[in-house]
């Protein structure tokens, strides 16, 4: 049987609050302001990172960023992570995304795989002038050519290993985790 | 979840589950992009060996809402369609690649039948006087929109019990929801058999709707008549048609359903199905975000 088994600890809270403010103040640089900007967060752990990211862009701008939530598991083209009773999101935009800057917002980047679903999923909802991705750990191994324009934080992994991004909306915590899959995973 | 057949293996939590799959469907048919790539890949077909245009369409669109193939087997002649035929014809499509069967069918068990005879998906879109689960889902759905919940709420179902699908699996979904069943209808056409946790069985409409929560009529085929089931439709309307006055029995909030097509008049009021207090129409549009959600559940859930 496969364990996991846990390695250390990535980062803490004060780490994560810090690389939150970096990200929100490289997106102001870059978009030169925040203007038509708005943030939305992909299922789970991507939708209270982009409201703490919307938070800190509307306390360094004195404007009001709105964020939304988008839920990705019809875009999937992976069906093997999907459970043995499908569980489906409820997708919530409440703005129009034609016209405006979106930064899309995940946890972990891996193979790149929901950061594709998620433009798609986005893009059915309008046209947005462009799309950005934002992501607290960019761990490697991607598999598109994709990647994402703000990293919290790059950890080099080894595909036996497991990123988990804890976060107090939740988990009850704010921390990232590295674990390793021991044993023998049979398929 | 290999088949939806009936309910007889469904928990509630996985009942609820695809009611709250059917809530972001209808989310999706509400976005200017009205279609998601989940059934990408897969085909679908729909064997119609009884007619029903709306109950097909209805599946169809669902399908093709989400990016699955479609294709459609429609028998002219059901009464030919039986036994061996019926086999033949399943395993023939089956040859053909499909993922999913949606069989409509005038005789009870054929879609258990079907699916006994293929490793494809079966959804039960009406089979004879036994079951038509997407019906009585849709309908749940439809309450749950409209009272938040089906905890405690009291259904009374008025009519044809005894030939309606439509009454048996309302009766065998909405108790294990939380929801009380009062099936009503002449003594002839109503099997005293179906009383069961949560469902009970009257001959008297005024103690059917009293404090009710929703009123279903369903639809009476008149072919009835000639079987000696009723005695005349005067007596049956005078006794049995859900109308705006018998409502007054019911609570002031109550609502009324119908699984069309209706005979106006006769098991409903005209007036009382085109007022406030109707929901058919939401049905029918209901109908559409629910079986997409069951089809998404076979297809894209393990077995």
């Amino acid at each position: 049987m496969a364990r996991l088994e846990f390695k250390a600890k990535l980062l803490e809270p004060d780490d994560m609050r810090r690389a939150i403010t970096r990200i929100a103040h490289e997106i102001l640089e870059r978009n030169k302001g925040a203007s038509n900007l708005a943030i939305v967060g992909i299922h789970t752990r991507g939708i209270p990172l982009a409201e703490r990211i919307a938070l800190k862009v509307s306390e360094l701008e004195g404007v009001t960023i709105p964020s939304g939530k988008l839920d990705i598991t019809l875009y999937r083209d992976d069906l093997s992570e999907v459970g043995l009773q499908p569980i489906v999101r409820q997708t919530e935009v409440p703005f129009d995304i034609s016209s405006r800057r979106i930064v899309l917002v995940d946890d972990v980047f891996y193979t790149g795989r929901t950061a594709r679903a998620g433009l798609d999923a986005l893009i059915d909802l309008g046209r947005p002038t462009s799309i950005q991705l934002a992501v607290l750990i960019d761990r490697g191994h991607r598999e598109l050519p994709i990647r994402a324009d703000y990293v919290g934080k790059n950890i080099p992994t080894s595909k036996q290993e497991i990123v988990k991004v804890k976060l107090l909306e939740t988990d009850g915590e704010d921390a990232v985790e590295l674990y390793e899959l021991r044993g023998e995973v049979k398929s | 979840m290999k088949d939806l057949l009936d309910f007889s293996k469904l928990d509630r939590a996985q009942l609820e589950g695809m009611l709250e799959t059917a809530v972001v469907m209808a989310g999706v048919l509400e976005r200017p992009v009205k279609k998601v790539p989940a059934l990408q890949g897969f085909t679908v077909c729909t064997a119609f060996f009884e007619n029903s245009t709306r109950t097909r369409l209805s599946f169809e669109l669902a399908a093709r809402r989400m990016s699955a193939d479609v294709v459609t087997f429609t028998a002219a002649n059901s009464s030919t369609a039986k036994g061996e035929s019926l086999k033949d014809t399943i395993q023939t499509l089956e040859a053909m690649k499909i993922d999913a069967f949606i069989v409509r069918h005038g005789a009870s068990g054929a879609a258990h039948q079907v699916s006994r005879w293929t490793n494809a998906k079966v959804v039960n879109a009406g089979d004879g006087r036994r079951a038509h689960p997407t019906q009585a889902l849709l309908d749940a759905y439809t309450l749950k929109q409209k009272f938040g919940s089906l905890e405690g709420l009291e259904v009374a179902i008025i009519g044809d019990v005894r030939h309606s699908r439509v009454a048996r699996s309302n009766a065998e979904l909405l108790p294990k929801l939380g929801a009380k069943v009062r099936l009503c209808g002449p003594a002839t056409l109503l099997p005293a058999e179906l009383e069961a946790d949560g469902v009970t069985v009257t001959t008297d409409i005024g103690e059917a709707l009293t404090g009710a929560h929703a009123v279903m009529a369903l639809r009476l085929q008149l072919e009835r008549m000639s079987a000696g089931y009723l005695p005349s439709l005067e007596e049956y309307r005078e006794t049995y048609q859900v109308n705006a006055q018998r409502m007054g029995k019911a609570r002031p909030d109550a609502v009324v359903l119908h699984p069309g097509p209706m005979n106006r008049d006769l098991e409903i009021e005209s007036v009382l199905a085109d007022s406030g207090r109707s929901l058919v129409l939401q049905q029918v549009a209901n109908g559409l975000p629910v079986r997409m959600a069951v089809l998404y559940h076979l297809l894209v859930g393990k077995n």
